[in-house]
């Protein structure tokens, strides 16, 4: 096995027994990414320079007996994070020469914390898409098939974790841009508890939507990530000042006696029927390990899409005006008037999908629209928010399909956004409601495309998804072996 | 016809905090362009704003000052649009849910007191500045003043003339300024005011169609635009035509008021609530700690001098001006423990002295324990009323106390009969003639024996024993 390869608590395992060196991960990372990132493309900028560096770092401080949780472990970052000094792009034209001067919360705890950075990865520019497709630099290919989309908007992290570019990732999940990227490419994704991890250096979408999350190759590496990334900030007025739990604790402490309810709004039609038998085995998995599975109902599911396609364009029409090419990033240079600079820099700095969003979410708030899209679409938001409400009352989680179907290919869906949007059906509603959700590996389809599996928990429960999750993916790995993390790699 | 005049005046005051409303930068004016800026106020990619609670501190004050009720949870709102001293492209703001509301100010104009509403009152962030370049080639813009905590005061239509309007305006100027949550200054743009107005015929019920003014940067100048619009309008509907609801800039150097071009107010702010910060909860306890800490306002402040120091309601008035000058007067009149002359000194000369150099009462040169102790010395008879006059602009000039001024110059008043009686025989007897005309009864020669007693003493003979000495000697004379 090679040190790429390996998950976070294996390599610490390494480092702490002495029989390898960051330096030697570090390398192994890079030498893997040499080899197949020129097919996969999952980043935007590489930081080898940077990462050999702190190599070393982590090597003199682990010599000390002075390594953290994450000292040596190669992890990657979409490039939606700010980053000090670092090239951050978002996947848009418009910040092509942005370097920021401040990093992320999430990049100095992860920093903090011993992590290497090894880069920055590809993504739909400013999270917008569900494919990585709209990025300004280029299309990221899933490590299972090249022919085929990795998912998004965090595509280059999911596909770097597939491909072993990396050992690790974060990304950011605003309908499903972490755990449909984690299920397209047969990783784990988590998309914690709204205010559990600080925005701040995140370069916002939706507000009132993104959250940062983890990508690993299994379970317990969610739950150290976690551990890394999580709490309250004072600079992020909306992060939360609840307690952070060790999550390592909930990992395999078993599922007896929980009730895992089934939303029936989730099985119906557009359901690839691969995913679905997929999720039904999964269902007998989970029955299997003690927990007891009930059918439940979210009835305002079917609004999910529509208040969603409401809420985030008109915070984003909001949140991208500073992109206006005055003080940094992108700026048409010849334009005749103050106006003129505004619109041209606007049209050549962003592509279709972002202009797209700008315009619905402009028209939702728009005065006489306002009271018709926005706040109905808010007030309906609540509601589904309730349903949540009332299914916790009787389930400890949520088991759904994470996506409608395996992977598509790359250019299918470019010239139908509704068709793309419909990929994010079933993530979408935590974002709504603010609550945790975490994709897990589940099967694959007949031409092996990974697919995944959800569960949803209520706020700050993100305790309870990583007992679940841990669970099923230690019985699913007992009874097929190519669900088994360590089994589960593209053939690159 | 006759028509009323209806006045709402909406007011933005810059506020006091050491900080900006939602980063750590300094609200400094003045400083190098750009130099108190960070990545929040930049509106960089990715920060995110936080709460100043010094700013709903100073809400609290102003909304308890103006009796207004304060809302337990209000929220922040986004005001949307595009100008390059907007970093962000949206401003900050409180729009559907603001933290005071229902309140009031007493004005008083020739004499007639009046109850103006205030309709809300809440926290926003102000915007940067454009400096164009004088060859128009380019404009630049500072951003040191993007971020910087703003009231903004909202009137209710309540006013009827402009005389209210700039009693309403010195009011709240004067609340502010006592609360010392701003400084009040309007050059500088630190409290500025737009004012909405329309005409409709005496009796009607209903609001005319109204004009928005901006740009009147002083009383003096809210008061003129509102007149002239005034008579603008009256003009427009006494020939039966129609005022265009628009906003029109104040054109001080013309003396009139423009239309704004309209491409420039064709705005749709699409106000939405603010996702990146949570709802302000001002509970009792809050606000009960505001109120402890809460100055005396000017209203009561002048109530309270005319009875504790019996002086005249127009002397109150004046002495009450600014909570620094209302404390000088009160620390003279302490010291001194003579409130009268205390007040007539304050109003008379240092005020004189003061306003000659433009300067306010904290950069005052005479403390108020030397000017108490000057009244002290004027009492007791060390020196006398005129000669205090040239002890009070030496204290101003040089700062020194009053007894260094008095030994320095030896301005001790003469006290003694003896000195006095001796100086009053050699001026009776060098001035035989005009004696015998004063017996004869040119009795306004009394004056010209004092003019010269005084003359040979340098001013310092104490007048009552001078006159009473005079008085008796002249008797005498045969
Ligand atoms: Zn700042």
């Amino acid at each position: 096995m090679e040190l790429y390869q390996l998950t976070i608590h294996e390599i610490k395992d390494k480092l702490d027994a002495g029989d390898t060196t960051a330096a030697e991960i570090v390398n192994s990372v890079f030498e893997r990414i040499d080899v197949v990132e020129k097919d996969v493309k999952a980043y935007i900028t590489l930081m080898r320079d940077s990462a050999m560096a702190e190599a070393s770092r982590a090597d003199e401080a682990l010599k000390k007996g002075r390594g953290g949780m994450l000292t040596g472990i190669p992890v990657a970052l979409k490039d939606i994070l700010c980053t000090k000094g670092v090239l951050t792009t978002c996947g848009s034209r418009m910040l092509s020469n942005f370097v920021p001067p401040y990093d992320a919360t999430v990049v100095e705890k992860l920093k903090e914390a011993g992590a290497v950075l090894t880069g920055k990865t590809n993504m739909d520019e400013f999270a917008m898409g569900s494919s990585t497709e709209t990025s300004f630099y280029g299309v990221t290919r899933n490590p299972w098939n090249l022919e085929r989309i990795p998912g998004g908007s965090s595509g280059g992290s999911a596909a770097a974790v597939a491909a072993d570019e990396c050992i690790a990732a974060i990304g950011s999940d605003t309908g499903g841009s972490i755990r449909q990227p984690a299920a397209l490419c047969g990783v784990v994704g988590m998309k914690p508890t709204y205010g559990r991890v600080s925005r701040f250096g995140l370069i916002a979408f939706a507000s009132s939507l993104d959250q940062i999350g983890p990508f690993t190759k299994d379970v317990e590496d969610c739950a150290i990530m976690m551990n890394v990334i999580s709490g309250y900030d004072r600079r992020d007025s909306t992060s939360s000042p609840e307690e952070v739990p060790d999550y390592r604790r909930f990992l395999g402490t078993g599922i007896e006696g929980l009730t895992i309810g089934i939303p029936k709004e989730y099985f119906v039609g557009g359901l690839d029927p691969e995913v679905e038998k997929a999720v039904r085995r999964a269902i007998k998995t989970i029955e299997g390990a003690g927990a007891r599975c009930i059918e439940v109902s979210l009835p305002h599911t079917e609004y999910c899409l529509p208040v969603y396609y409401i809420v985030a364009p008109a915070e984003a029409s909001s949140n991208l005006a500073r992109y206006d090419g005055v003080r940094y990033g992108f700026r048409f240079r010849e334009g005749r008037d103050l106006m003129d600079m505004y619109k041209k820099t606007r049209s050549a700095g962003f592509g279709d999908e972002v202009k797209r969003r700008i315009m619905i979410g402009t028209y939702a708030l728009s005065s006489g629209y306002y009271d018709a899209y926005y706040k109905k679409a808010s007030q309906v938001r609540a509601l589904i928010k309730r349903d949540f409400d009332e299914a916790f009352r009787t389930c400890d989680a949520l088991l759904t399909p994470t996506t409608p179907t395996p992977a598509f290919c790359i250019g299918e869906k470019t010239d139908d956004p509704l068709q793309m949007y419909l990929s994010d059906l079933f993530t979408i509603s935590a974002n709504l409601a603010g609550i945790p959700g975490i994709s897990v590996p589940c099967g694959y389809s007949a031409s092996g495309l990974p697919i995944g599996l959800q569960f949803l928990a209520a706020h700050f429960q993100e305790g309870r998804l990583i007992q679940i999750a841990s669970e099923y993916e230690k019985q699913a790995a007992v009874l097929d072996a190519n669900l088994d993390p360590q089994r589960r790699r593209p053939n690159l | 016809m006759e028509f009323e005049p209806v006045i709402g005046l909406e007011v933005h005051a810059q506020l006091l905090t050491e900080a900006k409303i939602f980063c750590g930068c300094s609200t400094k004016f003045g400083a190098e362009p750009n130099s108190h800026t960070c990545p929040v106020c930049l509106g960089m990619p990715g920060v995110l704003p936080v709460l100043n609670k010094k700013v709903v501190d100073f809400l609290i004050k102003m909304a308890l000052a103006t009796n207004c009720t304060i809302n337990k949870k209000s929220s922040f709102a986004r005001k949307n649009y595009f100008y390059p001293d907007l970093p962000k492209g949206y401003q900050i703001s409180q729009y559907a849910e603001p933290p005071a509301e229902h309140g009031w100010v007493d004005i008083e104009v020739n004499g007639d007191k009046k109850r103006i509403g205030i309709t809300r009152i809440h926290m926003e962030e102000d915007a940067g500045k454009l400096i164009h370049d004088e060859h128009g080639l380019a404009s630049y813009v500072d951003l040191n003043r993007t971020g910087v905590p703003l009231l903004e005061i909202v009137g209710e239509p309540d006013i009827r003339s402009p005389e209210e309007a700039a009693a309403y305006l010195r009011r709240l100027h004067e609340i502010l300024i006592y609360l010392e949550i701003c400084d009040g200054n309007m050059e500088e743009g630190s409290f500025r005011c737009d004012a909405n107005i329309s005409l409709r015929p005496v009796g009607e019920r209903n609001f005319g169609i109204r004009t928005e003014l901006k740009n009147m940067n002083s009383f003096r100048n809210v008061q003129r635009a509102l007149e002239y619009e005034i008579k603008r309008q009256r003009y427009i509907l006494e020939a039966g035509g129609e005022v265009v609801q628009e906003t029109r800039l104040w054109d001080d150097a013309a003396g009139v008021t423009q239309p704004m071009r309209s491409k420039e107010e064709a705005h749709d702010y699409r106000y939405f609530p603010e996702p990146d910060l949570v709802s302000v909860i001002i509970d009792d306890a809050w606000i009960e700690e505001i109120r402890r800490g809460m100055p005396e306002l000017p209203l009561a402040k002048r109530e309270r001098f005319v009875r504790e120091y019996q002086i005249p309601a127009y002397d109150a008035g004046v002495l009450t001006a600014s909570r620094a000058l209302a404390d000088y007067f009160e620390e003279v009149a302490r010291l001194s423990g003579q409130p009268k002359a205390a007040a007539n000194w304050v109003m008379g000369d240092i005020l004189r002295f003061l306003n000659e150099e433009k300067k306010g009462i904290e950069a005052c040169p005479v403390s108020p324990t030397n000017l108490a102790a000057m009244i002290r010395l004027v009492e007791n008879q060390t020196i006398s009323g005129k000669i205090a006059k040239e002890v009070s602009e030496t204290m101003y000039r040089t700062g020194k106390t009053p007894e260094e001024i008095i030994s320095e110059k030896g301005l001790v008043q003469i006290t003694d009969a003896g000195v006095l009686t001796d100086v009053l025989v050699k001026i009776l007897r060098e001035n035989g003639e005009k004696v015998a005309q004063y017996k004869a009864g040119k009795e306004k020669l009394f004056g010209f024996f004092v003019g010269q007693a005084m003359k040979a003493t340098g001013g310092k003979a104490n007048p009552q024993l001078l006159n009473e000495l005079l008085k008796k000697m002249l008797a005498n004379q045969e």
